[in-house]
Order: structure tokens, then sequence, then C-alpha cells
């Protein structure tokens, strides 16, 4: 069993996940943030099955490790479609949801093709390193995409506060979830400080949504020129 | 090399983000006025400045604790932190760049007395409804 802190953290976190969905019904965002809330149902379903397998195989366990791993893979697959979502939000106007949508899987069968590719030349066990593999390749890519949709804000004048939250949350998540991989694969006897790390950076992104969705009304408006760290 | 370049744009990014997050949270409270009675409580009168910051902060931890204002205030306080850090280096050097971090140091302040607000409204509505059961 992980420690008391851990197991804090844990329940903490999908409360926070649980708040997101509850907070975004009684704001009457639930429809129009599906696919956002949609990760974050998935993110609570998920927890609670790791915790039903930790507490009947062990912490060690080959079954928990296997669930964890594809678990993680499957979220972070809804987490870039949720990305996408924002992105048709931010291009509603121009008429190019068909366009990103046809973009963003081009993208990702690219990611799983590279990821793939690069298994294949390094692993034994293909389907667990590609699942590993995937996730870390697609929290990067994800990365990119937020901050290329931080600049069309900008480029746009998107002056929705909530969208504009939520967008520059993930960003957030995403930049500290790649920098974690990275230091984990530059300096591998980090991981020991690193790994814990995840679950107290995977409290960012359901307490900024959630903040987002009940402090923040659909009509809130600001400049977002002023937010970026280069005046514009 | 490759996770080495995944780190440098993950940290590069982290920051463009964190700040930009930041200052919306800060420039969507920064048109909420504050009442007299908090402005009396935390001293600002006028305009708020970063020196402000650690006692509208004490006096936050004094109020009922809401959770949907905790990712705020930490990452605010987060932020004020790295803003006292280019405070005390790099701006020293860049004179335009250390009246940018005083005013971004205030508005914080001024972000953390209007949550110090809300808390208080929150308290006095729980007291009133323990009051009426």
């Amino acid at each position: 069993m992980p420690g008391p802190f851990a197991c804090l953290i844990w329940f903490v976190c999908m409360l926070c996940e649980a708040a997101v969905v509850v907070c975004a019904l009684k704001k009457r965002a639930f429809r129009r943030y599906l696919l956002l809330n949609l990760y974050m149902g998935g993110a609570v379903l998920s927890e609670l099955g790791r915790f039903k397998i930790l507490s009947e195989y062990g912490f060690n366990s080959r079954q928990y490790q296997y669930f964890y791993f594809y678990s993680d893979a499957v979220l972070t697959i809804f987490l870039y479609f949720a990305l996408i979502a924002l992105y048709s939000h931010v291009f509603s106007e121009m008429k190019a949801e068909r366009y990103v949508k046809m973009g963003a899987l081009l993208l990702l069968g690219g990611t799983a093709a590279f990821t793939g590719a690069v298994v294949l030349q390094s692993s034994a066990k293909l389907v667990t390193h590609f699942v590993v593999d995937l996730s870390q390749n697609l929290y990067f890519v994800g990365l990119v995409l937020t901050y290329v949709l931080w600049g069309a804000i900008l480029k746009l004048r998107e002056t929705r506060t909530r969208l504009i939250q939520l967008v520059l949350s993930l960003g957030v998540y995403f930049s500290l979830f790649a920098a974690n991989y990275a230091i984990r694969n530059l300096y591998p006897p980090l991981s020991s400080v690193f790994v814990p790390l995840i679950q107290v950076f995977g409290l960012f992104l359901p307490l900024a949504w959630a903040y987002a969705f009940w402090r923040l009304p659909e009509e809130a408006r600001l400049v977002p020129a002023r937010l970026a760290v280069i005046p514009r | 090399m490759m996770a080495a370049i995944i780190l440098v744009c993950s940290v590069v990014f982290l920051l463009q983000f964190f700040v930009s997050y930041c200052r919306s949270l800060i420039a969507a409270s920064i048109k909420h006025p504050l009442s007299a009675e908090v402005q009396d409580v935390t001293g600002i009168k006028s305009a708020a400045t970063g020196d402000d910051f650690a006692r509208v902060v004490q006096l936050l931890h004094l109020c009922p604790d809401r959770p949907e204002d905790r990712s705020g205030i930490q990452a605010i306080g987060a932020y004020f932190g790295l803003l006292g850090f280019v405070r005390s280096s790099v701006a020293r050097l860049i004179p335009s760049l250390l009246a940018w971090t005083e005013t971004e140091r205030g508005q914080c302040t001024y972000f953390a007395a209007v949550t110090l607000e809300r808390r208080i409204a929150f308290s006095r509505d729980m007291f009133a409804q323990q009051l009426e059961t």
C-alpha cells in the first residue's frame, strides 16, 4: 500500500475530479465542455478501479502495474481529445471544426506510429512499452498543441475568461508532466523523487478546472493580450 | 538529447503558461471592489502593495477554507514567490522590470484581499444558516 500522504493526495485528487463534474453540472456547463467533463468522469472511474485492484492484488502486483499504465494511456488520449474540444471552441466562429478534428486524428496517428517505430527498435515487451511511451509522447504533443492554441487565443483576441483559464491550466498541467517525464528520462536515479510528484501535479488540473467552472460565469470576459508574458 | 530538448521546452512553456494563468486569475478579480470592512481589516486603502501580501494571507488562513479558492490562492502564492525571486535577482539590473514586479506583487495582494472578502461572506452565510436551523 502507498503511504498515508500518498493515499491522502489520491483521495483529494479523486474528490477534486468529481468536483469538476459537479461544478460543471451546477453551473450548466457540462454539455458545453462535454469532453473535459467526460475526461474528469473517466479519471474518477479510473481512480476507483486502481483502488480496487490495489486493495485486491497489492501495489507491486503485475495486475496493478498493467491497470495503472493502460488506464493512464486511455486517460491521456481522452485528455488529448479534450484539448481538441477546446480548439473547436476557439475556432468555432471560423467553422474550422472539421479540419481541427481531422488534423487532431492525423497527429494522434502520427504520434502512435512514431512511438511504435521507436519501441520496435528497443524493446521486447512491445505493447506495454508502447502504451507507456505513447502516454509520455502525448503529453509533449499536448503541450505543443496547447501552446499553439494559446498563440491562437492571443492572435484571435479571444476574450472568454473561462475558456482562457481552462486552456492555460491545461498548458501548466501538460508542461509539469512533460518536464517530469523528461527529467526522469535524463536522470533515472531521480525517479524516486519525481514519480511521487506526479500525484501532486495531478491535483492542479481538477482544482483549476473546478475553480474555472464554479467561480467564472460563461459571460465573463477579459483582454487576453494583457496576460501574455510578452506584451502584444 | 531529445529528453533535454523536451525538458527545456517544457520548462519555458511552463513558465509562460503559469505566469499567464496567474495573471488571468488576477484579472478576473481586479474589477471586484473591496468592501470598506475588508479595506479596514487589510489596511488596503488606495492601491495594494506587495508588502501587504503576507499579512493578507495570514488573515486568509484565519477564515474557514473554501476548496474552490484553494488552487487560486496557492497559484498566486507561488507566483508571488516567483516575482520575489525576479525582483531580488534580474530586476536589480533592469529598472522597468522592477516596476513591473512591484505592480504585479500589488495585484497579488489585491487578489488575496478579494479572496478574503469572499471567505468572510461565506463564513457569514454559514453562520446565518446555522442560526436559522
